[in-house]
């Protein structure tokens, strides 16, 4: 009797297992998945070994000038190899190009220690305020030895990562606090704080771009300027701290109210009450999408080439301008795509990775 | 009674047009324990809320030892510095260990230097009987256990009165008299002045020096325990413990 029995419970674990039966699970299991599979199966050997033929088997790694490289059917990779530096770092001194790399690894560093839990404290405003000093200097120089480059000459990926890190780090105090402004109590900030917010989520990015770099100087007094990149800058954290804060609003809507009560009762002051007790927990449970916004923040940079500013985008654009090089525009934007997908997939891992660890700690 | 530790005089409050404490007067002198009883909805856990301003009060005057509860943050501070509150729900901060909880008060609003806080933390620990759950997260702890570190984090505020919102109310049966073993032991062991709304009538009976009935918003009878139990006055009173006391 419970031999049999015993038999009958086993045989559909045996069925599930192996790739015959998954693949009849997951791709066959009825007549549409069945026609999607092919389908699926049909496109990618077409696109598949087309891409790898463009992109490996007829390329050209190494070529003099462009029309050596016109002779191949595949991709020309001779023309990245050869212009990367200035794809990189624009029109930065060729000697001193070291100076940008080195601000890129610092801004990367900076980025990649903000994942690292320890350093979850107050710790990280003097190491982002000391990294971005150091990023300033070498960028600027003038200082130390170092050869003044008016940041007119910055180019390429310092740029992008200047505007990106710089605008994440100042976009998000200033998204927090105009979250909790939001909620407050005093009516002169709740209103300031809530215009603000809808004014700049209503309106694209581009047009503050524009407002910024076209209409702000003929609101300064005469004589008074402010450097194009750090406008662009300025649009770039007043718009992302618009969404940053709404985010960040939902997270504080999710804190129960006993929260607040409790930190009351021990009688803690507001900027104690936030600081230690709600947005630890607010900020926690709202991870995934302010990565999200960073995500698309990264991205959202390269719209400053419509006012002139010479990041990736626009060096890769430039390096399309060489006469000798001419016709290569998708080898030169699949790069900086690469580049673009490097930065927004591994923070988008990190913060599903988060995610999961954040589910299986402690908190309830 | 002019030196009662907590005065409130001609008490009102309303939400929105419902009139939720109605002219409540009550003096609480040093050292006394009471118990706060009624139906819900009554206004009685609104009203020990008045007492540290988690609720303003619209109309009269509230004193605690001395200083009058106004909307100057800076007196309700000082104000909730010395009173402390255990709620329904505990109100624990889930992501704080329960050391880190006790010691959050003492250190940020008394100032008090890290390690001797956590000295003193580790002594209410061992008062309420889990010492050895110091460095656990709320979350891994059951109700009972969760009030008692509660109940821990109030005192470690050294506080002159301790108020207690329906603290067993929350919880499981089994748990309900590990808590009131520790408000029995901290009436008895320590004179803190008590105010504890509860429906816990054994405990009242073993340790409130008075008991408030309360409903619609009213003090309708207070008596101290074994006249109020024994002999109650009012129709309403006798209608609810006979509702509550089968």
């Amino acid at each position: 009797m419970t031999t049999t029995e015993n038999a009958v419970a086993q045989r559909p674990a045996t069925k599930t297992a192996g790739p015959v039966a998954w693949m009849r699970a997951n791709l066959f299991n009825s007549p549409v998945s069945t026609i999607l599979t092919f389908l699926s199966v049909w496109l990618l050997l077409m696109a598949i070994p087309a891409l790898f033929e463009w992109g490996f088997i007829q390329a050209k790694f190494a070529a003099a000038n462009g029309q050596e490289c016109r002779q191949v059917q595949g991709a020309c990779w001779a023309f990245i190899a050869e212009k990367h530096r200035l794809i990189l770092f624009g029109t930065y001194p060729f000697e001193e190009q070291w100076r940008p790399m080195l601000a890129v690894i610092i801004l990367i560093a900076l980025l990649i220690l903000s994942t690292w839990r320890k350093l979850w404290n107050l710790w990280l405003i003097p190491i982002w305020v000391l990294g971005m000093a150091s990023v300033g200097v070498l960028m600027w120089g003038g200082v130390f030895g170092l050869t003044y480059v008016e940041n007119t000459r910055w180019g390429g990926l310092p740029v992008t990562l200047i505007l990106a890190t710089f605008g994440i780090a100042l976009a998000f105090p200033l998204g927090v606090l105009l979250a909790l402004g939001r909620r407050s109590e005093m009516p002169a900030i709740k209103v300031i704080c809530v215009t603000y917010i809808e004014l700049i989520r209503g309106v694209p990015l581009i047009s503050l771009l524009f407002m910024a770099s076209v209409m702000l100087p003929l609101f300064l007094p005469e004589g008074m300027t402010i450097d194009k990149l750090l406008r662009a800058l300025i649009a770039i954290v007043m718009f992302a701290a618009a969404y940053v804060a709404e985010v960040v609003r939902g997270g504080l809507q999710a804190i129960p109210k006993g929260q607040y009560e409790g930190a009351d009762s021990l009688g803690l002051t507001y900027w104690q009450k936030m600081r230690l007790i709600v947005l630890p927990q607010a900020l926690r449970i709202v991870i995934p999408p302010l990565v999200g916004i960073f995500i698309s923040m990264f991205k959202d940079t390269s719209l400053v080439v419509i006012i002139g500013i010479f990041d990736l985008t626009l060096a890769a654009k430039a390096a399309l301008s060489d006469p000798a090089w001419q016709g290569f525009g998708v080898e030169v934007y699949v790069f900086i795509s690469a580049i673009y997908f490097v930065f927004c997939y591994s923070m988008s891992k990190y913060s599903q990775a988060l995610e999961k660890r954040l589910a299986k700690g402690h908190e309830r | 009674m002019a030196d009662a530790l907590i005065q409130m005089r001609n008490v009102n409050k309303w939400y929105g047009k419902f009139h939720v404490l109605k002219n409540i007067y009550l003096d609480v002198a040093q050292g006394e324990r009471i118990v706060i009883c009624g139906p819900s909805g009554s206004g009685k856990s609104t009203l020990i809320r008045c007492l540290n301003r988690l609720e303003e009060h619209q109309e009269g005057q509230i004193i605690i030892d001395g200083t009058e509860l106004t909307s100057d943050i800076k007196d309700v501070e000082a104000i909730r510095r010395n009173v402390g509150m255990v709620f329904q729900h505990f109100n624990l901060f889930p992501h704080l260990t329960v050391l880190e909880n006790l010691t959050l008060g003492p250190i940020w609003v008394l100032k008090i230097p890290k390690a001797q806080a956590e000295e003193t933390a580790m002594k209410y620990l061992e008062r309420v009987r889990i010492p050895d759950q110091a460095h656990k997260y709320p979350g891994q702890l059951s109700g009972g256990q969760q009030q008692r570190v509660a109940i821990a984090r109030s005192l470690c505020m050294n506080p002159k009165i301790m108020l207690f919102d329906e603290p067993t109310s929350a919880l499981d049966p089994e748990m309900v008299k590990e808590v009131l073993d520790v408000m029995v032991e901290l009436a008895e062991q320590s004179g803190m002045t008590m105010l504890c709304v509860t429906h816990e009538m054994g405990f009242a009976r073993k340790v409130a020096n008075r008991v408030i009935f309360m409903d619609r918003g009213e003090i309708i009878e207070q008596n101290e325990p074994e006249q109020f139990f024994g002999n109650p006055q009012n129709e309403r009173t006798r209608l609810f413990l006979s509702q509550i006391l089968h």
